[in-house]
């Protein structure tokens, strides 16, 4: 478990992402309008779809591919399809507003 | 007074025996006392399914048909983890391996079938596996972390879905097989070879007509030893190269076997009060693994223990589709070509789509699809009904139109029998349907596919499901009002009639105000509010952009891959020597892997980063193409009178102009216009949504044509005699469709909805037209070059580049 520093809050647009690589896995951050910060794995189940290109409503993501619906909470994918994306820990500075990660 | 109730017992806790069970305790749920014996320490799943759960699509959870909640409230005494030892069958008892013994007035045996082992040297070194439980997926997702090469022996249905499960893992896949072709026992060689080349391009291997000799490796497995003397790699080695009833029980105790448990029409073996259902039983010389033909025998079964009068099981006719992502591939029946048998074919290899049906005495006997497996359910309920095709042959092979079958569909599904399985995903048979219609006050596709699972997997009986509902609701059918989206009930016009009654401004207030059921909308609502806020309020209405879909957020296209597209606008499809020195470069520079002609005359810059973006845009300097958006897309042209011979008119500078007055508009759907310079029509302007053709002394415009998926050619909308009344015949005609269609509506379809009549009728008054071109000159007027103000604007840079490099804390 490795605790990371990835940014601001300020660097995501509301109901925007922004995406980093870790190693070699790709991590979508979401900023959702009630202003929490939601890390998953940047890949849709179905055929790895890009998901922080996707359009976001409440908490969920839509994969820009086929428009498949990530819950960003639990990473469950939305009926009628089925899947899981990975999630991540996301903590955030009340003060400063820094993004910490853990992977 | 209750009469005592028999005893029932099943040995196996597979999906054929459960489903027996299933369909005994609707039938006599008060007939027996039923206890089921399972070998694995899981409840009843969906094995068919485990392919889903290694190719990631499902979770363990998914595959559980029924819970143990479900063996509980049905009074079921279920012991998992316990094996049956021996069966007693002159007292009826059966003993397990954890010293339990359980009479029986009623003995099912459902032992199922275990995978085939090839019985090589080392097949018992670490790393060799079959695929046939949850155990083997673990062991597959466990050995994907670690290792890197897999091969699978067998290119059959199982194996080659081991094998893209295993690809999806992340290893490098090789399959080995021994047969020239793979899957040669569902498809012919044709339909083979398209699948083999698909999954190349997915990235799988193939070693074909390979014999296996021996496995290597000390401990663990390291490579594959082939007869003709050459070594293959391995870190993991799958072998899914048959199943073998599971017959050691049933041998043991007397009861009659071959390669499976020999049972009669009625499902009963030579031993009296025992029966056997499922992959471990053989019925006129065939043991099945295949789901459906599994089901079909459980619902004999069932309805002899309840003591209902049936038919005997006949056997089955099987169909096959391969659960493989990208690839669409069904095969049923004899698909091969046997002496009295006629085939009929249709092969198109740029599309991949390959289409084979086999005929006999009129009958259709057999089919294999690939590419496209829309029809297989159709095809494959006429095979099993033994329907007479005669006359109809053509349009079965080049496709069913719905219309067309809506008649004869009503009769062939009145005839069909209620255990007939209509969903072979998830084995829901026409009874079950029927049943959540007519007692389940099921009136759509929707609830159906909510109540019983029909139609919830590939969708391929969806036809077949809409049909019964028609037989069975009637008038009643699909009453469900259905809004724009899953979010409202309300349909386009109320919305828009709301928002202009109230004056609504934001997207926010829209759905506040209209009673959303999701906060924040869908990708559906989204951007249509979007487009009618911005269509009706073009002065005050601030864009959204988080509502818009990718390629209008980013200003290029988004590819499979993740990259993007780049179209520089060229207007009319004419450029200069400078331009394309100037394009070529940026391409060369930011290593672009490929430039094209789109389909509209425009070059396509395609793969490029999206970090790469906004760079590649300000070294090119030059407007977008929005060769993605709901805009103005391209307008093409020929020659025109500039060159061409037989030209009469400058269709170049007709479309020139034409793209510069209405470049970034924004349209419900997608808009492409055309100019042709004579009748010839080269630009092939009838099947665009505005297209102008030349002739001597005037223009004529059309409307309405598609070239998409539906193709549609224009309805002539008038003829007139200058390049101003083109324009302005052109600025009328697009805003009238801005107003009146829906978001997403094409104007082909939106032509056909409203009548071409009613759009004449609309622009026939010059008063009216040149209202409309003042409305769109308004909100292009407001329009901006979206690139340039990416790569001024910091704050909308951002959002192209990953955000900061991390830093451990």
């Amino acid at each position: 478990m490795t605790k990371m520093l990835v940014g601001n809050v300020n660097e995501i647009d509301i109901k925007g992402s922004r995406k980093l690589l870790v190693g070699n896995t790709e991590i979508a951050l979401f900023r959702l309008t009630t202003g929490e910060v939601l890390a998953i794995e940047n890949k849709c189940p179905h055929k790895g779809g890009a998901l922080s290109e996707g359009m976001v409503c409440g908490s969920r993501v839509h994969c820009p591919l086929h428009d498949w619906r990530v819950d960003l909470h639990s990473g469950n994918v939305l009926t009628p399809d089925t899947g899981h994306v990975k999630t991540y820990e996301v903590e955030i500075d009340p003060e400063s507003g820094s993004i910490y990660l853990t992977i | 007074m209750s009469t005592l109730r028999k005893k029932l017992v099943m040995v196996g806790n597979g999906m054929a025996g459960v489903r027996a069970i299933e369909h005994l305790l609707k039938l006599a749920p008060e007939a027996y006392e039923i206890t089921i014996f399972g070998a694995e320490p899981h409840p009843n799943y969906n094995r068919i399914m485990l392919s889903s759960v290694l190719a990631g699509g499902a979770s363990m959870n998914d595959i559980i048909i029924n819970d143990l909640e479900w063996y509980h409230s049905n009074g079921i005494r279920l012991y998992t983890g316990h094996t049956v030892t021996s069966i007693d069958t002159r007292q009826k008892k059966v003993y397990t391996d954890k010293g339990i013994e359980s009479s029986y007035d009623e003995l099912i045996l459902a032992t199922g079938s275990n995978p085939f082992m090839l019985p090589l040297p080392g097949a018992e070194k670490e790393g060799v596996i079959a695929f046939r439980d949850i155990k083997d997926t673990q062991i597959m997702q466990e050995t994907a972390k670690t290792h890197r090469k897999a091969l699978v022996i067998g290119g059959g249905l199982l194996g080659l879905e081991a094998a893209r499960g295993l690809l999806h893992l992340g290893m490098e896949v090789s399959v080995v097989h021994i047969h020239e072709y793979i899957m040669e026992r569902q498809l012919d060689e044709a339909a083979s070879v398209m699948l083999r080349k698909e999954l190349e391009e997915q990235g799988m291997k193939f070693l074909l007509k390979k014999q296996s000799e021996a496995i290597l490796g000390k401990k663990r497995v390291k490579g594959l030893l082939f007869a003709d003397g050459e070594i293959a790699e391995a870190d993991l080695i799958v072998m899914a190269v048959g199943i073998k009833p599971n017959v050691e029980l049933a041998r043991k105790s007397g009861i009659e076997v071959n390669r499976g448990i020999i049972v009669n029409d009625y499902m009963e073996t030579n031993t009296p009060g025992v029966y056997s259902v499922g992959e471990c039983a053989e019925h006129r010389g065939i043991a099945y693994g295949l789901v459906a033909p599994l089901y079909e025998q459980g619902a004999v079964l069932a309805k002899r223990l309840a003591g209902v009068q049936t038919e005997g099981y006949a056997g089955s006719i099987t169909s096959t589709k391969l659960k493989v992502s990208g690839v669409d591939v069904f095969s049923a029946g004899q698909f091969t070509e046997q002496p009295g048998s006629r085939a009929l074919r249709y092969q198109d290899e740029i599309e991949g789509v390959y289409k084979k049906l086999v005929i006999k005495d009129d009958k259709l006997v057999g089919a294999v699809l690939f590419g496209d497996t829309g029809d297989g359910a159709q095809l494959f309920s006429m095979i099993k009904n033994h329907e007479n095709i005669k006359g109809m042959e053509k349009e079965l092979l080049l496709g069913v139109s719905s219309d067309a079958l809506a008649s004869p569909k009503g009769n062939r599904l009145e005839t069909m029998a209620d255990d007939e399985i209509i969903c072979g995903c998830n084995g829901v048979s026409k009874g079950a349907i029927a049943e959540a219609i007519q007692s389940g006050g099921c009136t759509s596709v929707g609830a159906i596919k909510a109540c019983t699972k029909a139609s919830a997997s590939c969708g391929g009986c969806k036809p077949l499901v809409e049909g019964l509902l028609q037989l069975y609701a009637g008038d009643n059918a699909v009453t469900v009002k259905e809004g724009i989206c899953g979010c409202t009930t309300l349909g386009r016009d109320e919305i828009v009639a709301e928002i202009k009654r109230m004056e609504l401004k934001t997207v926010k207030e829209v759905m506040n105000v209209l009673d959303w059921s999701n906060d924040e909308g869908c990708s559906k609502c989204r951007p249509s509010l979007n487009y009618y806020l911005g269509m009706l309020w073009p002065e005050e209405y601030i864009d959204e952009k988080e509502s818009r879909f990718t390629n209008e957020r980013y200003h290029a296209n988004i590819q499979k891959d993740g990259t993007y597209s780049v179209v520089p606008r060229i207007y009319g499809g004419v450029t200069t020597p400078a331009d394309l020195i100037k394009i070529a470069e940026v391409a060369a520079k930011f290593d672009v892997p490929m430039v094209k002609f789109t389909g509209g005359q425009r070059l396509d810059l395609l793969g490029v980063k999206k970090e790469d973006l906004p760079k590649m845009w300000e070294e090119l300097d030059m407007p977008s193409g929005h060769a993605y958006g709901k805009t103005l897309r391209t307008v093409k042209t020929c020659v025109g009178s500039t060159f061409c011979r037989f030209g009469t008119q400058d269709a170049i500078g007709m479309g020139i102009r034409l793209e510069k007055a209405f470049e970034r508009l924004n349209t419900p759907a997608k808009v492409k216009l055309a100019v042709s310079g004579c009748p010839r029509n080269c630009a092939e302007a009838t099947i665009k949504d505005f297209g102008v053709v030349a002739i001597d002394g005037g223009w004529e415009l059309h409307i309405g044509g598609n070239g998409g998926v539906h193709v549609r050619a224009t309805d002539l909308l008038c003829v007139v005699k200058t390049d101003d009344e083109v324009l302005e015949w052109a600025s009328a005609f697009l805003q009238y469709y801005r107003e009146n269609a829906g978001w997403n509506e094409r104007t082909a379809q939106w032509v056909e909805r409203v009548g071409l009549d009613s759009i004449k009728q609309a622009l026939d008054d010059r008063e009216e037209r040149l209202a409309l071109k003042e409305r769109i000159e308004a909100t292009l007027r407001l329009t901006s070059d979206p690139w340039k103000q990416i790569v001024n604007e910091p704050e909308l840079r951002k959002n192209f580049e990953p955000i900061s490099q991390p830093e451990t804390v």
